[in-house]
């Protein structure tokens, strides 16, 4: 039989999905226990026992300065930054996005603009942002936004643009005016859309608030990342890493289920 | 009742001309079918007709009214493809316009206006067989069936003039005779005018009252791109159907003629089922 027709047993299925992963703890495993029977204060590969007390200590136990427990604060600061640049590039797509795909002019206007400030690395532009909104959190929220708004706006003009003009037209015939043809045709058919273009531009919005977070700030997963790669605290970074890509895993599942139990006619319309 | 009269039309796209002074008067209630070679402009003349295009040069008049240049209510349209909104329900799809019409910035309905309209868009798709399909989305219907809520969801908002691009084209032999059928007593029912493009000869003559072919006279290479289509075969469907009436069928006096035998001679469906 060909590889492309195998045909996988439920559990052989699992087992390959989970093998990747069985693979990565072993190899770690292995190196930590092999680095620590040669120096036992090596830093490199913590024991998982000692990633355990790290993470009592980030979690569970108030810091002794502050009181607090540094990572659900930490956790706390950084998914606010995140939700507030997602929630306004959001906003923006939606209707920008729209706007350029279904009129003309808004799209003359704007089509070009949005496409070449899509190009400027946003990166660069975080000493500019640092200088002119301060070191606080609007800067931060800034550059999440201009990272990722203008892909969003894009990717939404274009699904707009990709709806057959047949149903356009055929709105237009049901007595749609302009208002009419947007609110009750075009926009149901993009917010599934815009769920995915969320979904793809997640890790970009981490990058983007990470690297802010590294540069300036007081608090933040990125933030505490930095602070104790002083320390060569491995036994803190790689617990906040798993927990941060955790975090971003879940948001992905769940906007995932959100656009099926919102929009369950979207999942039928796949390789229509 | 709604007449289209079209003068002297041309349609050209840059250097390219593809409809070349088509002249024709509509009567009102007729069923024109539309044929013609593909790429020889029926699907031009159609949008011509429902004003998402402008001609060129010429004049197209619905009541002896200059057509509006963009499309409206007063002429609904079927496609092959993408008639409906996958989004909506069928329920949804068919009560889409009226909703429109009525609701000018949320585009719904509430209240008693609404529930009047659910029994009306269920008449409506019961009408078009569809009876038992209110909740389903259009992906999770077969063919056929999305062409009966097409047509469901475009007689809603009693168009004047019917336009159809090959509305059938793309379904079985026996599924289509039977939308066929559908068709043909909606057309007798509703006071429209219907103009149906189709690349089907059998179909024409099964649906129509008049056959108008479209086609290019000039089609050597250097002269293709400078002579566009025109009308090249007009034909009155005989014995003449008339919509809401019958056929000559409904009319015995006339089943004496001796040319009738010749002309039911291989046609058994044009013995009509109305």
């Amino acid at each position: 039989m060909r590889l492309i027709n195998q045909r996988l047993s439920p559990p052989a299925l699992l087992a390959l999905k989970l093998a990747p992963f069985v693979l990565l703890i072993v190899a770690y495993l292995a190196g930590s226990a092999a680095r620590l029977t040669d120096n036992p204060a090596d830093k490199l590969l913590p024991a998982l026992s000692s990633m355990a007390t790290a993470i009592d200590l980030m979690a569970f136990t108030p810091d002794r300065r502050t009181g607090e427990y540094l990572l659900w604060t930490d956790t706390a600061a950084s998914l606010q930054r995140l939700g507030a640049g997602l929630g306004i590039s959001t906003a923006l797509a939606l209707v920008l996005g729209i706007a350029i795909g279904i009129f003309p002019a808004i799209r003359a206007l704007l089509g070009p603009f949005v496409g070449f400030v899509a190009m400027v690395p946003p990166l660069a532009l975080l000493p500019v942002l640092f200088i002119m909104l301060g070191l606080g959190e609007i800067s931060k929220i800034a550059l999440i936004v201009i990272g990722i708004a203008p892909i969003m706006i894009r990717d939404m003009a274009q699904r707009v643009l990709d709806l057959p003009r047949e149903q356009i037209v055929k709105a237009e015939t049901l007595s749609a005016n302009s208002w009419l043809v947007v609110w009750r045709v075009v926009l149901p058919q993009v917010l599934p859309r815009l769920i995915v273009s969320l979904r793809l531009q997640l890790g970009a919005a981490f990058l983007f608030l990470i690297a802010a977070e590294a540069i300036s700030s007081d608090s933040g997963l990125g933030y505490r990342i930095f602070l104790v790669r002083r320390y060569l605290s491995m036994d803190i970074i790689f617990p906040y890493v798993a927990w941060i890509t955790f975090l971003a895993a879940m948001a992905d599942y769940g906007l995932d289920r959100l656009r099926r139990w919102l929009f369950p006619w979207s999942e039928m319309e796949v390789g229509k | 009742m709604t007449a289209l009269t079209i003068t002297n039309l041309w349609k050209e796209y840059g250097d390219q001309i593809v409809l070349e002074n088509i002249s024709i008067d509509i009567a009102p209630r007729s069923f024109v079918a539309l044929v013609g070679a593909s790429g020889c402009g029926k699907t031009t003349l159609l949008r011509l007709l429902l004003g998402q295009e402008q001609p060129t040069r010429g004049t197209i008049l619905l009541d002896d009214a200059p057509l509006p240049t963009e499309p409206g209510p007063d002429r609904g349209v079927v496609y092959q493809r993408y008639s409906v909104f996958p989004h909506l329900t069928v329920l949804g799809n068919v009560m889409l316009g009226p909703e429109m019409a009525g609701s000018r910035v949320w585009g719904r309905l509430t209240g008693a206006r609404k529930s009047a309209l659910q029994d009306r868009a269920r008449a409506m798709i019961a009408d078009v067989g569809l009876a038992g399909a209110e909740g389903k989305y259009p992906a999770q219907l077969s063919g056929g069936m999305q062409q009966r809520l097409a047509l469901a969801q475009a007689l809603m908002m009693q168009p004047r003039v019917l336009l159809l691009d090959e509305p059938f084209g793309a379904l079985d032999p026996g599924i289509r005779a039977d939308i066929h059928a559908l068709m043909q007593r909606l057309w007798h029912a509703l006071p429209m005018t219907v103009v149906m493009v189709t690349h089907d000869l059998r179909e024409a003559f099964t649906l129509g009252t008049r056959i108008v072919a479209l086609e290019r006279t000039r089609i050597r290479p250097e002269e293709i791109a400078r002579y566009g289509a025109q009308i090249g075969k007009d034909i009155a469907i005989w014995p003449p159907r008339v919509a809401g009436g019958g056929t000559i069928y409904d009319n015995p006096a006339l089943r004496d003629d001796p040319a009738l035998d010749t002309l039911i001679a291989g046609r058994p469906d044009s013995i009509e089922r109305h």
